[in-house]
């Protein structure tokens, strides 16, 4: 049997009068790939921020290779969060971004060791040429590479998504699963990856966490897909998703 | 020219400007980059709060400015983490209770208050010793910041999520950041002048911002720029017989024009 990487159990969360989480609970496996998936609000990267251990839930508790959040090594979880947060203002290079990765603060200067190690992992996502080009003048599918080679240059044994297909092509989002798919295996690493694309969430996760505040399901995916689970979670569904999984839409 | 540097009080102001350049350009990257202009220029107002209240209990104004200043920094920081006010909001409402205060005290104090006018726009060629000792001790704490503590700063200063998820202190780091900037306006007001002081916070690291591929740089032209044109400025201050905190700022502002034709977007 494998180890248990996250373990998430009957954690609830508010803001104010607003419910954020409602009694969720589920286990990872070492290895696995998660996504989860759920409407806008659903309390997604709610649950990615209770897990890195950026916000308290009120009630239950997580634990992450056998520790609470705030005790878990830094460099086993890697971060690749929202793009649409960046500050393109904030003069830096994307060598510079990667390095913070290895170092956890922003470096001063850059020597020739963590230059080696920063290239290693551009070169891992094909970014290498990207290295010194302003991020202002990056495209949103470079800049989560260069996200993804940030959070991976530390290696870590949990690498944590925050909808990293948002604003990129269909290419780039591609491209970028590819990626993610291939560090897991080489590294057996545990993936938790909340997406709205309900297409790669269903070919790339093992399991599919579903989440509408209160949890829907946490299932293979073909069980998660299903018609029923779909409309509780989101309420109906729409046509294009007929395509994917063969359920008939109504909206 | 150079005679008028064997007289002691141009040597005194020599100095101040260079240290308060030093220290306000340094800060000023934080404070541009977070987008805190208004934080300075508040600041600097509430100080005259605390200079007032000194002015009417009859004491030294900057030793009340000091504290009543470093405490409205606190409060804008914690108003701004417990409530849903974005901090432009906490600024606004605490510089302008500091302000109100200050004219409640001078209409308070009893006769002349025409010392307050010195606060207002500064003198630098009235710089004294012991406002050189405390312009160099804060300069030395800020090149200690400048090894310790820019690497988190900055780090938080790009994306405070990421910061805190590779556990750093951000609120820790932005209460200490918060109280230096505080201290390095009343060390500065006696040399600038709280009507001048945004310029001395804002201007040098937004042209530096213009010129620069990466933070750090920001930081080291930032620096150049404002010691560079505080020297400049009180030179050419005293061949042409203007105020010499203004003069400053336009020669600041002269940089800031040119960069803006080296501009990298």
């Amino acid at each position: 049997m494998k180890n248990i990487a996250v373990s998430v159990n009957s954690i609830s969360l508010k803001f104010g009068s607003h419910t954020a989480l409602c009694n969720v609970s589920f286990q990872i496996e070492e290895g696995s790939f998660i996504t989860v998936v759920g409407p806008n609000g659903g309390g997604k990267s709610t649950l990615l921020k209770a897990i890195l251990g950026l916000i308290q839930v009120d009630s239950g508790n997580i634990s992450i290779f056998g520790k609470e959040p705030k005790s878990v090594k830094r460099t086993d979880i890697g971060y690749v969060p929202q793009i649409k947060t960046l500050d393109r203002s904030f003069p830096a290079l994307p060598i510079e971004l990667v390095s913070t990765g290895i170092l956890g603060f922003w470096p001063q200067k850059i020597n020739k060791e963590l230059k080696e190690k920063s290239m290693l992992a551009l070169e891992k996502v094909g970014a290498s040429h990207l290295s010194e080009r302003p991020l202002s003048k990056l495209s949103g599918g470079e800049l989560q590479r260069i996200y993804l080679a940030r959070s991976i240059a530390r290696h870590p044994k949990l690498l944590i998504l925050d909808e990293p297909a948002t604003g990129i092509d269909f290419a780039s989002e591609n491209d970028l699963n590819r990626l993610i798919d291939k560090y897991k295996v080489e590294n057996n690493a545990t993936i938790i990856m909340v997406t709205h694309d309900w297409e790669a969430a269903f070919h790339h996760a093992d399991f599919v966490l579903m989440l509408n505040c209160t949890q829907i399901c946490y299932a293979p995916p073909k069980i998660a897909f299903e018609e029923k689970t779909l409309r509780r979670a989101f309420g109906h569904i729409g046509h294009e998703h007929e395509m994917i999984f063969g359920v008939k839409g109504n909206d | 020219m150079i005679e008028i540097f064997s007289l002691p009080f141009i040597q005194r102001a020599a100095i101040a400007g260079i240290l308060i350049g030093f220290v306000t350009s340094y800060y000023g990257v934080f404070i541009v980059q977070r987008k805190l202009s208004f934080l300075g220029s508040g600041l600097a107002h509430s100080a005259f709060g605390g200079a007032a209240l000194g002015l009417l209990l009859e004491t030294e104004p900057l030793w009340v400015a000091l504290p009543f200043t470093v405490i409205i920094s606190i409060l804008i920081v914690y108003l701004k983490e417990k409530s849903k006010l974005s901090g432009d909001t906490s600024v606004g409402i605490l510089f302008s209770v500091a302000v109100a205060l200050g004219i409640i005290f001078l209409s308070l104090k009893k006769g002349y208050t025409n010392d307050a006018f010195t606060y207002l726009f500064g003198s630098i060629l009235s710089v004294q010793k012991i406002d050189l000792i405390f312009s160099s001790f804060l300069a030395l704490l800020s090149v200690g910041t400048f090894f310790s503590q820019w690497k988190k700063w900055a780090y938080a200063t790009f994306d405070v999520e990421l910061a805190q998820a590779d556990k750093i202190s951000v609120l820790k780091d932005e209460y200490i950041l918060s109280i230096l900037i505080s201290v390095t306006i009343v060390i500065s007001i006696k040399v600038v002048g709280i009507v001048l002081l945004t310029a001395f916070l804002v201007i040098p690291a937004a042209t530096a911002r213009l010129i620069s591929s990466t933070f750090f740089q920001m930081t080291i032209y930032s620096i150049i720029i404002g010691i560079v044109s505080s020297f400049v400025g009180l030179v050419a201050s005293i061949q042409l017989d203007l105020p010499t905190g203004a003069v400053i700022i336009l020669i600041q502002a002269i940089f800031f024009i040119i960069s803006l034709f080296f501009s990298r977007k």
